[in-house]
């Protein structure tokens, strides 16, 4: 009985010594910036940054040099304070951005070429071999929800109409969706500013008309009607410089398509009330 | 035994309605639309303008890229325009010259009869092919002139030409070995003269008897071109699996036919090298067949580069049931289209169209691993994993499976009870694969810069 205490005893204080040597010879520094950046990340580890997850992107800034500004979540508020931790000059303080899709063909608006079986997703369906997907616009959203699925806050859901609708709110400006759409129709657009062309048809006027009830068919009477100049027509599509647009709506009263829109609009919040706008226009 | 290939499928030809039909020419349309980019390779820029008078044989587009092929006006007439339309393969609007015809039909002056090609400079012959404009007929078009010019260290010893047709329905290539088999065989030559190469194999399948009689008699006593039966089985007329049953050689993963040491190309595309040199007219028309359920009377036409689909289902005498599904090709690899404003272009080998209640608009069902597909495949691969992979978005996993060696044959599809989209599923998969390594290299390129 003694002897296994004793026994015991004498073992746990050898393991304990080698333990103590071995913990200080083998020491390993690790960089408390780390532990200090991991904290100041928002914890999503949505990758948008292009790490697996917030501590591998803590752990690149630190032993890899990565930007410090390449949190799309936090933005410039975290990059400065990352910077302030590693020590280098605080990065400009670039706008908050948020996402828009730049299309609003819905079911009621953009008629389809075929009837499409076949996988549910838009990367699938736009194969050329399909033809680009049903939708007689070649532009427009499919409406599979592919962006939806890929959004890591949750902050886009389909709307009634099928196309999907960004929650502004939730939304961290994370730019995956924009690289989940084939169609290339999400953009990350100031989150201050409001009017927004929300169509990507490239088509000449008459065939845009065409293909969709909601199509920017390049008339112009925006360019015209805008005071400051801010908008051109590139590609057969309006485009608003956002650095000039004052966001005096002139050119969302002219436009005969209403696929200049101002948000938020009751939709963007509430949803199911898409249908409503082909119907108007 | 005829000689094939492991994998595979047995399909249901339903050749019958078109095979015995000879070959006819069709009326000059009125109108044509030749896209500018017709071929694997990098599109055409076009040489004419707006408003310009041509001539048939006349060159209307051309690239000064090495994988590409010249583009031809198939009629007389006046360009009316040159615009972006609707393309039957590429799934988007492409540059297009649209003619408008003179109903004169008449021949660019500068086409004439070639000089004897045997007496030519083999690289003479390759760019007499390349001026042609001639792509491979059997549905890819890949430049000839370039598929002929293989890189210097590979030696090639065996040139295959391809009579398969496997796809069922399609009769094209049958009745032009029926009916032009002197031709087919004097393009095999020419071809095999400009390769260098010494053997030659013609390749048939045994449902094709009277074909199989009528190039026996076109190679004659030649003891250099070898005729082959081969058993009738779907994908029987891929490059590979032809390779694989007359030679036994196996072309590795993301290897080319000439890896090892074989060429094949299509007799379309022979009796178009033939052309070329007896009447000096380049590829301004094809034989296509049209045929299906919903056609009154299925026929092998020759039509013009550019003759609208519309314009052909006309010439055939219209739709006897409504349409449910018009196929540009065969019904295992052709492309569905929405539309018959579409031209012909060099790689459409037929217009299948299917009546309405032929279509059945069922499933998908979730997959029950019974391994159909697994064993049907002729590349050996797991289609239900690259599927299931590529439907879930993990394409690096479906890299691993090999989703790059798909050579899309649909025989998984074919088969598959669960009506699995596995097809659609791996092309996107390959795309998304595609496009990656396309970035990955891209962005090497910027770095070094
Ligand atoms: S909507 Fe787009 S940008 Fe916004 S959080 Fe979702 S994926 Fe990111
Ligand atoms: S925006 Fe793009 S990804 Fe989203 S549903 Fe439309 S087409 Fe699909
Ligand atoms: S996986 Fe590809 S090669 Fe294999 S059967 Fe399916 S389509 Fe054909
Ligand atoms: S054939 Fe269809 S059901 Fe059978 S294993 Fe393949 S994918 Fe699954």
């Amino acid at each position: 009985m003694i002897s296994a205490v004793v026994i015991l005893a004498l073992s746990g204080l050898a393991f304990g010594a080698i333990l103590a040597f071995a913990a200080r010879k083998f020491f390993v520094p690790v960089d408390e910036r780390i532990e200090t950046i991991r904290n100041l990340l928002p914890g999503a580890n949505c990758s948008a940054c292009g790490h697996a997850s917030c501590s591998s992107y803590a752990e690149a800034v630190v032993s890899k040099g990565a930007p410090v500004d390449a949190c799309k979540v936090g933005g410039a508020a975290v990059a400065s304070k990352i910077a302030g931790v590693m020590g280098v000059e605080a990065v400009l303080d670039e706008e908050a951005k948020v996402a828009e899709v730049m299309c609003r063909g819905g079911r009621s608006a953009a008629p389809h070429s075929y009837e499409y079986m076949g996988i549910s997703d838009c990367k699938a369906a736009s194969l050329p071999m399909l033809h680009g997907g049903p939708k007689m616009c070649e532009y427009g959203c499919l409406g599979f929800g592919t962006c939806v699925r890929s959004c890591p806050f949750d902050a886009m859901y389909m709307g009634d109409d099928g196309v999907p609708v960004v929650d502004r709110d939730a939304c961290t400006a994370c730019g995956k969706c924009v690289e989940a759409c084939p169609k290339h129709l999400i953009r990350l657009v100031p989150r201050s500013k409001k009017i927004h062309v929300v169509c990507s048809n490239r088509d000449r006027g008459p065939v845009a008309r065409k293909v969709c009830k909601v199509a920017c068919i390049a008339c112009g009477a925006c360019v015209r009607a805008c005071k400051v100049g801010a908008i051109s027509l590139r590609d057969n599509v309006a485009l608003i410089d956002y650095s000039k647009c004052t966001e005096c709506g002139e050119c969302v009263a002219k436009c005969p398509t209403k696929c200049i829109i101002e948000v938020p609009r009751v939709e963007d919040t509430k949803g199911g009330t898409q249908s409503a706008q082909g119907e108007v226009a | 035994m005829n000689l094939t290939f492991p994998g595979g499928v047995h399909v249901p030809y339903y050749k019958s309605g078109s095979k015995d039909k000879a070959i006819r020419k069709t009326r000059l349309p009125q109108r044509v639309v030749i896209p500018l980019s017709q071929h694997t390779g990098a599109p055409c820029e076009p040489l004419v303008e707006k408003g310009q008078v041509v001539k048939v044989g006349q060159k209307i587009g051309d690239s000064s890229a090495f994988v590409s092929a010249p583009i031809h006006a198939s009629i007389s007439g006046k360009v009316a325009s040159i615009e972006p339309l609707q393309h039957p393969a590429l799934g988007k609007k492409v540059m297009s010259v649209v003619i408008e015809s003179d109903g004169g039909d008449e021949v660019a002056e500068t086409i004439a009869p070639k000089p004897d090609p045997f007496a030519m400079d083999p690289e003479e012959v390759k760019s007499v092919i390349r001026e042609a404009g001639i792509v491979g007929l059997g549905g890819a078009a890949f430049p000839t002139s370039v598929k002929i010019s293989p890189p210097k260290d590979k030696k090639i010893d065996s040139y295959i030409l391809n009579g398969a047709e496997c796809e069922p329905y399609l009769t094209s290539d049958h009745r032009l070995m029926v009916e032009r088999p002197r031709e087919a065989i004097f393009g095999l030559k020419v071809l095999m003269y400009a390769t260098g190469v010494k053997r030659g194999y013609v390749c048939i399948e045994d449902n094709k008897p009277e074909a199989i009689d009528a190039m026996k008699k076109a190679i004659g006593s030649d003891s250099n071109i070898k005729l082959v039966v081969l058993e009738s089985k779907y994908p029987q007329g891929s490059e590979k699996h032809l390779i694989k049953a007359v030679l036994g050689r196996e072309v590795p993963s993301g290897g080319l036919p000439f890896d090892v040491g074989a060429m094949v190309s299509n007799v379309g595309t022979a009796i178009a090298v033939a052309d070329a040199f007896i009447t000096g007219m380049p590829l301004v028309q094809r034989v296509i067949t049209v045929t299906g359920s919903a056609i009154a009377n299925p026929a092998n036409l020759e039509v013009r580069i550019g003759t609208l689909f519309s314009d052909i289902i006309e010439e055939v005498g219209g739709f006897s049931s409504p349409p449910g599904k018009v196929i540009m090709g065969g019904p295992m690899m052709g492309i569905a289209q929405w539309s018959l404003d579409v031209p012909v272009i060099k790689g459409t080998s037929g217009i299948l169209v299917m009546a309405q209640n032929e279509i059945d608009m069922v499933g998908p069902f979730p997959c029950v691993r019974c391994a159909r597909c697994v064993d049907v495949c002729p590349m050996n691969l797991l289609p239900l994993f690259l599927g299931a992979y590529a439907e879930r978005g993990l394409y690096a996993d479906a890299e691993a499976y090999r989703a790059l060696d798909c050579i899309e044959c649909g025989s998984c599809a074919y088969v598959c009870p669960a009506r699995r989209p596995l097809v659609q599923a791996i092309r996107t998969a390959k795309s998304e694969i595609m496009a990656k390594r396309r970035a990955k290299a891209q962005s090497a390129v910027a770095a070094k810069a």
